[in-house]
């Protein structure tokens, strides 16, 4: 096992509540809101905050176990930090910044080091400028080479894509990529953009006050969270709470109740008949009617509604429909709930759909995921 | 001209800054860095003799150093010498009154120093003495050198304190501004004239070579 792993916990100043691990190659996005106890969390792992409580270490190798009074400085922890703002050494050159994190006392081979990571981060003939005159992108690469330097054992990044433009920032994770396949170092990355983490995570850990959430693949982060806390944070549509009514093992549904509709939704025995759980799907499995031909499919969970807003977002149009069945309030005004969809933009066409009509649509039973009920 | 008065303020100067210099690098930089109770109080106490007149300041040490004094005694008993009127008494009061223009430029300096840096220093392997003599040193260089500059300068030109504590004896005390003094209470306007032109420009160089350390650290942190 070459992991690394954190368990970190506190009440204050910064709440912390947080457990995971890291494997070799493994790339482990830290999302959450800004302020919200990431760059804390990467912190504590590196040696620069010291928790109430908590074991961090790399392997055998244990950095921090406050109930053995063990607390390894910075220096004595195999960590490379790239830093929010990059933190290079204003008086040192890219090439010194480098050489001066190379460990040994020959300065030959620590600067022939220092080249060498600087070409690796593709800043060849850059070596004797000084940081104010780099870009930000070239900043950032300075920073990833002087991180690499000391040849860690785990390499933490923390929102190394921020400060530069989008251009920049899509060729830097695209470098990123590239070196972690050479690599073969626990990465943790934390950023609060979830396309970023998307992309380069590997797995993902939804950070919100301090707290590890959820830990998983991006895919079953944004199909299966574990709760409506989760599923918002992600930003994710379509979240509501309905009632378990029962369970059909046989047909591999289980019938949930929603202000009086009877929906279909993928088997979940988990949550016991009778209690209240949040349910979510995703948009795209929304699936909208056919004005003139009626499918079979629109037996699936068929809702009723008005289209209140149509926005066209890169291939897909987003629609948001206002149910008009459903329960109704003492005035006999149906309550309003409103469902997304996400369609592609020649469906929606071929279909007419725009702001105003009255359309049907039907929920993806399999698609819809239950979730333990916060209320 | 009065070429001893010129050496021996050129000496106090020197021995000030190369005594002084070191302490406020060991007093600003923690004052810079940490938080601890009564830090407002230790920064007053520094700030202090900005304000008071000099010759207050002056008045104080010598009672302080006088032979009845603890610190007098004391030193009398080990040196076999009085401790006011000599070169040492001299320095020692230079030593305190030059505090504030040798602390408050260094403490700046070091504080704007980002903790980021330092902390990446440490992340990237250095121990606490590499990243002060490497990281911390070069980068608070420009505000260290600027407390040299005017420590320096305002020993050259420093008058009711020295007056106070040093008196007026050739060779020993008789500095550069207690000679201007002492030709115009003679009518030596020439002479007073070149020593006051001298002054006028060492205060004229120390300023200029401030501003332009404090436009290149300026520029360097842009």
């Amino acid at each position: 096992m070459t992991e690394l792993f954190a368990s970190l916990r506190q009440d204050s100043p910064i709440p912390l509540a947080a457990e995971l691990s890291c494997g070799p190659g493994e790339v482990l996005a830290l999302v959450g809101p800004s302020g919200g106890g990431k760059t804390t969390i990467l912190r504590c792992i590196a040696g620069l905050h010291r928790p109430a409580f908590g074991r961090v270490g790399f392997d055998d190798a244990v950095w921090l176990d406050t109930e053995c009074a063990i607390d390894l400085p910075p220096q004595k922890r195999a960590v490379g930090f790239v830093f929010q703002d990059y933190a290079l050494f204003p008086n040192l050159d890219a090439l010194g910044n480098v050489a001066i994190a190379v460990p040994g006392s020959d300065s030959a081979l620590r600067e022939r080091r220092a080249r060498d990571l600087l070409a690796r981060v593709n800043l060849k003939g850059l070596e004797t400028r000084r940081p104010h005159r780099l870009s930000g992108g070239q900043r950032q690469r300075v920073a990833l080479a002087r991180a690499l330097a000391r040849d860690p054992k785990v390499l933490l990044l923390d929102e190394p894509f921020s400060a530069v433009d989008q251009v920049t920032r899509r060729r830097l994770h695209r470098e990123l990529l590239a070196l972690r396949r050479g690599l073969n170092l626990p990465m943790i990355l934390v950023t609060h953009n979830l396309d970023e983490a998307m992309l380069l995570g590997d797995r993902i850990a939804i950070v919100h006050h301090g707290a590890t959430l959820q830990t998983d693949t991006p895919a079953v982060i944004m199909n299966r969270p574990i709760s409506a806390q989760v599923a918002r944070l992600l930003d994710l549509r379509n979240i509501h709470a309905a009632r378990v009514l029962e369970h059909d093992a046989r047909a591999g549904i289980t019938r949930i109740e929603w202000r009086g509709r009877i929906l279909e939704a993928a088997l979940a025995v988990a949550h016991p008949v009778g209690v209240t759980v949040d349910w979510v799907i995703p948009p795209a499995r929304v699936l909208m009617h056919r004005r003139e031909r009626p499918s079979r499919g629109e037996r699936e969970n068929p809702l009723l509604g008005r289209v209140i807003a149509c926005v066209v977002h890169g291939t897909e149009v987003h629609a948001e429909i206002q149910l008009t069945d459903g329960d109704r309030n003492a005035a006999g005004a149906a309550v309003e709930d409103v469902v997304t969809m996400h369609i592609p933009i020649h469906a929606a066409e071929r279909n007419g759909l725009q702001t105003g009509i009255d359309i049907g649509v039907s929920l993806v039973s399999e698609s819809i995921h239950l979730m333990t009920g916060t209320r | 001209m009065d070429w001893q008065a010129l050496s021996l303020s050129l000496e106090l100067a020197a021995w000030t800054v190369v005594i002084l210099i070191p302490a406020a690098i060991l007093i600003g930089r923690p004052l810079a860095w940490r938080r601890f109770r009564g830090k407002g109080w230790v920064v007053a106490l520094i700030a202090l003799p900005l304000v008071v007149p000099p010759t207050v300041l002056g008045f104080y040490l010598l009672s302080a150093f006088g032979g009845d004094s603890v610190i007098g005694g004391l030193y009398q008993s080990l040196v076999g010498r009085p401790l006011v009127f000599t070169f040492q008494g001299l320095l020692l009061a230079s030593l305190l009154f030059n505090l504030p223009f040798a602390v408050q430029p260094v403490q700046r300096a070091f504080e704007a120093v980002p903790p980021s840096v330092r902390e990446a220093a440490w992340c990237s392997g250095l121990s606490a003495w590499r990243t002060f003599w490497c990281i911390e040193l070069p980068l608070a260089l420009p505000g260290i050198v600027s407390a040299i500059v005017l420590t320096f300068a305002h020993t050259m030109g420093e008058f009711g304190v020295v007056l106070m504590v040093g008196g007026n004896i050739p060779g020993d005390t008789r500095t550069m501004a207690i000679a201007i003094y002492d030709r115009v209470q003679a009518f030596d306007d020439a002479a007073a004239g070149a020593m006051a032109a001298l002054l006028l420009a060492v205060a004229f160089v120390a300023i200029g070579l401030v501003h332009w350390l404090s436009a290149r650290v300026a520029r360097q942190h842009d």
